[in-house]
Protein backbone atom coordinates (compact mmCIF):
# COMPACT_ATOMS: atom_id res chain seq x y z
CA UNK A 1 0.00 0.00 0.00
CA UNK A 2 1.66 3.30 -1.13
CA UNK A 3 0.65 6.42 -1.75
CA UNK A 4 -0.58 6.77 -5.39
CA UNK A 5 -3.12 9.51 -6.49
CA UNK A 6 -2.73 9.51 -10.51
CA UNK A 7 -3.48 12.99 -10.16
CA UNK A 8 -0.96 16.07 -10.85
CA UNK A 9 -0.63 18.68 -8.40
CA UNK A 10 -2.37 21.07 -11.26
CA UNK A 11 -5.15 18.91 -11.77
CA UNK A 12 -5.92 18.83 -8.04
CA UNK A 13 -5.88 22.56 -7.72
CA UNK A 14 -7.81 22.91 -10.67
CA UNK A 15 -10.23 20.24 -8.34
CA UNK A 16 -13.97 22.60 -8.73
CA UNK A 17 -15.40 21.03 -5.64
CA UNK A 18 -16.87 24.29 -4.82
CA UNK A 19 -18.44 25.39 -1.20
CA UNK A 20 -18.05 22.23 -0.02
CA UNK A 21 -15.04 22.04 -0.69
CA UNK A 22 -13.78 25.42 0.14
CA UNK A 23 -15.73 24.76 3.61
CA UNK A 24 -13.49 21.47 3.86
CA UNK A 25 -10.11 23.38 3.36
CA UNK A 26 -11.11 26.14 5.90
CA UNK A 27 -11.91 23.56 8.32
CA UNK A 28 -9.14 21.63 8.30
CA UNK A 29 -6.88 24.97 8.36
CA UNK A 30 -8.91 26.35 11.35
CA UNK A 31 -8.30 22.71 12.87
CA UNK A 32 -4.62 22.87 12.49
CA UNK A 33 -4.37 26.42 13.43
CA UNK A 34 -6.24 25.90 16.24
CA UNK A 35 -4.52 22.86 17.45
CA UNK A 36 -1.23 24.00 16.94
CA UNK A 37 -1.84 27.41 18.58
CA UNK A 38 -3.47 26.00 21.40
CA UNK A 39 -0.44 23.08 21.92
CA UNK A 40 2.08 26.32 22.11
CA UNK A 41 -0.49 28.07 24.60
CA UNK A 42 -0.41 24.65 27.09
CA UNK A 43 3.46 24.30 26.63
CA UNK A 44 4.12 28.38 27.22
CA UNK A 45 2.24 28.55 30.21
CA UNK A 46 3.94 25.49 31.56
CA UNK A 47 7.33 26.95 30.89
CA UNK A 48 6.45 30.31 31.56
CA UNK A 49 9.73 32.76 31.88
CA UNK A 50 11.19 34.43 28.74
CA UNK A 51 10.05 31.85 26.49
CA UNK A 52 6.05 32.37 27.66
CA UNK A 53 6.14 36.19 27.22
CA UNK A 54 8.18 35.75 23.83
CA UNK A 55 4.77 33.49 22.86
CA UNK A 56 2.69 35.93 24.45
CA UNK A 57 3.72 39.02 22.72
CA UNK A 58 2.95 36.59 19.07
CA UNK A 59 -0.90 36.08 20.63
CA UNK A 60 -1.16 39.57 21.33
CA UNK A 61 -0.32 40.60 17.79
CA UNK A 62 -3.86 42.24 15.87
CA UNK A 63 -2.67 39.67 12.98
CA UNK A 64 -2.17 36.60 14.85
CA UNK A 65 -5.38 37.50 16.87
CA UNK A 66 -7.47 37.76 13.49
CA UNK A 67 -5.84 34.91 12.06
CA UNK A 68 -7.00 32.44 15.14
CA UNK A 69 -9.87 34.28 15.58
CA UNK A 70 -10.55 33.07 11.71
CA UNK A 71 -9.94 29.44 13.06
CA UNK A 72 -11.87 29.25 15.81
CA UNK A 73 -15.30 31.11 14.45
CA UNK A 74 -15.50 29.35 10.94
CA UNK A 75 -14.47 25.66 12.62
CA UNK A 76 -17.05 26.50 15.64
CA UNK A 77 -19.72 27.67 12.93
CA UNK A 78 -18.54 25.08 10.01
CA UNK A 79 -18.60 22.32 12.60
CA UNK A 80 -21.57 23.14 13.98
CA UNK A 81 -23.78 22.58 10.48
CA UNK A 82 -21.56 19.24 9.87
CA UNK A 83 -22.69 17.73 13.29
CA UNK A 84 -26.31 18.72 12.58
CA UNK A 85 -26.44 17.46 9.28
CA UNK A 86 -24.41 14.02 10.35
CA UNK A 87 -26.60 13.48 13.07
CA UNK A 88 -29.77 14.35 11.10
CA UNK A 89 -28.77 12.92 7.78
CA UNK A 90 -31.98 13.53 6.01
CA UNK A 91 -30.76 17.01 5.74
CA UNK A 92 -27.93 16.45 3.47
CA UNK A 93 -30.07 17.30 0.76
CA UNK A 94 -29.67 20.40 2.07
CA UNK A 95 -26.02 20.56 2.43
CA UNK A 96 -25.62 23.78 -0.25
CA UNK A 97 -28.05 25.88 1.45
CA UNK A 98 -26.89 25.43 5.01
CA UNK A 99 -23.46 26.42 3.61
CA UNK A 100 -24.75 29.91 2.42
CA UNK A 101 -26.42 30.25 5.76
CA UNK A 102 -23.31 29.20 7.58
CA UNK A 103 -21.41 31.70 5.22
CA UNK A 104 -24.74 34.44 5.92
CA UNK A 105 -24.11 33.79 9.87
CA UNK A 106 -19.66 33.68 9.80
CA UNK A 107 -19.08 36.95 7.39
CA UNK A 108 -20.94 39.55 9.75
CA UNK A 109 -19.36 37.94 12.95
CA UNK A 110 -16.34 38.26 11.95
CA UNK A 111 -16.43 41.41 9.80
CA UNK A 112 -16.96 43.00 13.26
CA UNK A 113 -14.41 40.81 15.25
CA UNK A 114 -12.01 41.96 12.57
CA UNK A 115 -13.34 45.80 12.74
CA UNK A 116 -13.10 45.79 16.49
CA UNK A 117 -9.40 44.03 16.27
CA UNK A 118 -7.86 46.63 14.06
CA UNK A 119 -9.68 49.62 15.76
CA UNK A 120 -8.47 48.51 19.00
CA UNK A 121 -4.89 47.90 17.59
CA UNK A 122 -5.27 51.26 16.27
CA UNK A 123 -5.82 52.99 19.56
CA UNK B 1 -30.69 19.60 -9.40
CA UNK B 2 -31.02 15.89 -8.66
CA UNK B 3 -31.97 14.89 -5.22
CA UNK B 4 -30.78 11.64 -3.98
CA UNK B 5 -33.13 10.20 -0.93
CA UNK B 6 -30.19 9.64 1.88
CA UNK B 7 -29.81 5.93 2.93
CA UNK B 8 -29.51 5.35 7.02
CA UNK B 9 -28.45 2.16 8.72
CA UNK B 10 -29.34 1.87 12.34
CA UNK B 11 -25.97 1.51 14.45
CA UNK B 12 -26.95 -2.11 15.40
CA UNK B 13 -26.74 -3.17 11.44
CA UNK B 14 -23.98 -1.29 11.06
CA UNK B 15 -21.58 -2.46 14.38
CA UNK B 16 -19.97 -0.06 16.44
CA UNK B 17 -16.10 0.09 15.79
CA UNK B 18 -13.41 2.40 16.86
CA UNK B 19 -13.44 4.74 13.99
CA UNK B 20 -16.85 4.57 13.93
CA UNK B 21 -16.92 5.85 17.77
CA UNK B 22 -14.73 8.03 17.34
CA UNK B 23 -17.01 9.65 13.99
CA UNK B 24 -19.46 9.94 16.84
CA UNK B 25 -17.49 10.91 19.41
CA UNK B 26 -16.21 14.19 17.53
CA UNK B 27 -19.63 15.36 16.46
CA UNK B 28 -21.08 14.66 20.24
CA UNK B 29 -17.69 16.40 21.70
CA UNK B 30 -18.42 19.94 19.08
CA UNK B 31 -21.88 20.41 20.79
CA UNK B 32 -20.45 19.38 24.50
CA UNK B 33 -17.79 22.15 23.25
CA UNK B 34 -20.28 24.67 22.45
CA UNK B 35 -22.63 23.57 25.77
CA UNK B 36 -19.13 24.17 27.88
CA UNK B 37 -18.72 27.74 26.24
CA UNK B 38 -21.86 28.48 26.61
CA UNK B 39 -22.10 27.73 30.17
CA UNK B 40 -18.67 30.12 30.33
CA UNK B 41 -20.03 32.87 29.34
CA UNK B 42 -23.36 32.69 30.90
CA UNK B 43 -20.92 32.41 34.20
CA UNK B 44 -19.39 35.50 33.26
CA UNK B 45 -22.48 37.52 32.73
CA UNK B 46 -24.01 36.03 36.08
CA UNK B 47 -20.72 37.28 37.60
CA UNK B 48 -21.46 41.10 36.67
CA UNK B 49 -19.10 40.90 33.24
CA UNK B 50 -21.91 43.22 32.01
CA UNK B 51 -20.04 46.29 33.65
CA UNK B 52 -16.98 44.96 34.09
CA UNK B 53 -15.39 43.59 30.80
CA UNK B 54 -15.46 44.11 27.19
CA UNK B 55 -16.87 41.15 24.61
CA UNK B 56 -13.34 40.17 23.63
CA UNK B 57 -12.52 39.31 27.31
CA UNK B 58 -15.76 37.64 27.59
CA UNK B 59 -15.12 35.37 24.58
CA UNK B 60 -11.57 34.81 25.68
CA UNK B 61 -13.10 33.50 28.86
CA UNK B 62 -15.56 31.58 27.14
CA UNK B 63 -12.98 29.64 25.14
CA UNK B 64 -11.40 29.06 28.37
CA UNK B 65 -12.59 29.99 31.59
CA UNK B 66 -9.39 30.28 33.38
CA UNK B 67 -8.26 32.88 35.58
CA UNK B 68 -5.61 33.54 33.65
CA UNK B 69 -7.30 34.70 31.04
CA UNK B 70 -9.10 37.60 33.15
CA UNK B 71 -6.33 39.12 34.51
CA UNK B 72 -5.95 41.91 33.01
CA UNK B 73 -9.74 42.63 33.60
CA UNK B 74 -10.40 45.04 36.87
CA UNK B 75 -12.80 42.48 37.92
CA UNK B 76 -14.85 43.58 41.59
CA UNK B 77 -14.53 40.05 43.03
CA UNK B 78 -11.29 38.25 41.34
CA UNK B 79 -11.59 35.51 43.92
CA UNK B 80 -15.69 34.50 42.45
CA UNK B 81 -13.88 33.80 39.02
CA UNK B 82 -10.63 31.58 40.77
CA UNK B 83 -13.24 28.76 42.48
CA UNK B 84 -12.77 24.92 42.04
CA UNK B 85 -16.21 24.84 40.13
CA UNK B 86 -14.76 26.90 37.04
CA UNK B 87 -11.24 24.56 37.59
CA UNK B 88 -13.54 22.09 36.94
CA UNK B 89 -15.54 23.23 34.29
CA UNK B 90 -11.69 24.59 32.45
CA UNK B 91 -10.36 20.65 33.05
CA UNK B 92 -13.67 19.38 31.28
CA UNK B 93 -12.92 21.99 28.61
CA UNK B 94 -9.79 21.09 28.15
CA UNK B 95 -9.95 17.41 27.96
CA UNK B 96 -12.68 17.00 25.27
CA UNK B 97 -10.95 19.80 23.36
CA UNK B 98 -7.43 17.71 23.81
CA UNK B 99 -9.88 14.67 22.58
CA UNK B 100 -11.32 16.48 19.67
CA UNK B 101 -7.92 17.93 18.45
CA UNK B 102 -5.62 14.84 18.62
CA UNK B 103 -8.21 12.85 17.10
CA UNK B 104 -8.35 15.61 14.18
CA UNK B 105 -4.85 15.84 13.74
CA UNK B 106 -4.96 11.64 12.89
CA UNK B 107 -7.69 12.32 10.74
CA UNK B 108 -5.54 14.61 8.46
CA UNK B 109 -2.44 12.50 9.01
CA UNK B 110 -4.35 9.65 7.90
CA UNK B 111 -4.94 11.61 4.44
CA UNK B 112 -1.16 11.86 3.83
CA UNK B 113 0.23 8.58 5.51
CA UNK B 114 -1.15 5.74 3.95
CA UNK B 115 1.05 2.96 5.38
CA UNK B 116 -0.06 0.58 7.58
CA UNK B 117 3.08 1.15 9.68
CA UNK B 118 3.32 4.77 9.33
CA UNK B 119 -0.46 4.98 10.49
CA UNK B 120 0.78 2.98 13.51
CA UNK B 121 3.59 5.45 14.70
CA UNK B 122 1.11 8.37 14.21
CA UNK B 123 -1.76 6.67 16.67
CA UNK B 124 1.13 6.00 18.92
CA UNK B 125 1.93 9.31 18.91
CA UNK B 126 -1.20 10.64 19.43
CA UNK B 127 -1.65 8.48 22.44
CA UNK B 128 1.59 10.08 23.65
CA UNK B 129 0.45 13.76 22.77
CA UNK B 130 -3.23 13.56 24.07
CA UNK B 131 -1.92 12.09 27.73
CA UNK B 132 0.78 15.08 28.11
CA UNK B 133 -1.19 17.40 26.74
CA UNK B 134 -3.88 17.00 28.96
CA UNK B 135 -1.58 16.39 32.01
CA UNK B 136 0.00 19.40 31.14
CA UNK B 137 -2.89 21.36 30.71
CA UNK B 138 -4.71 20.18 33.64
CA UNK B 139 -1.65 20.85 35.82
CA UNK B 140 -1.68 24.21 34.47
CA UNK B 141 -5.32 24.79 35.03
CA UNK B 142 -5.21 23.61 38.66
CA UNK B 143 -1.39 25.47 40.01
CA UNK B 144 -1.98 29.03 37.99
Amino acid sequence: MSLKRNVSLATGLRYRGQGPMLTFVLHRIGGLGMAIFVTVHILASFIGGEAGVFLNDIYTNWLFQIFIFFCALFHAINGLRITIIDLFPKLLVHQREAIWVEWAVFLPLFAIAVFVIISTAGG
Amino acid sequence: MATTKSRTLPVSKRGLNFEMFMWLFTRLSALAMYALILFAIIGALVMGARHQMNLADVLRWGFMPHSGHVQSVPLDNADLWVTPFWRLTASALLLVAVAHGVHGLVVITDDYIVTARGRLIVRWLSIAMMISMSVIGVYVLWTS
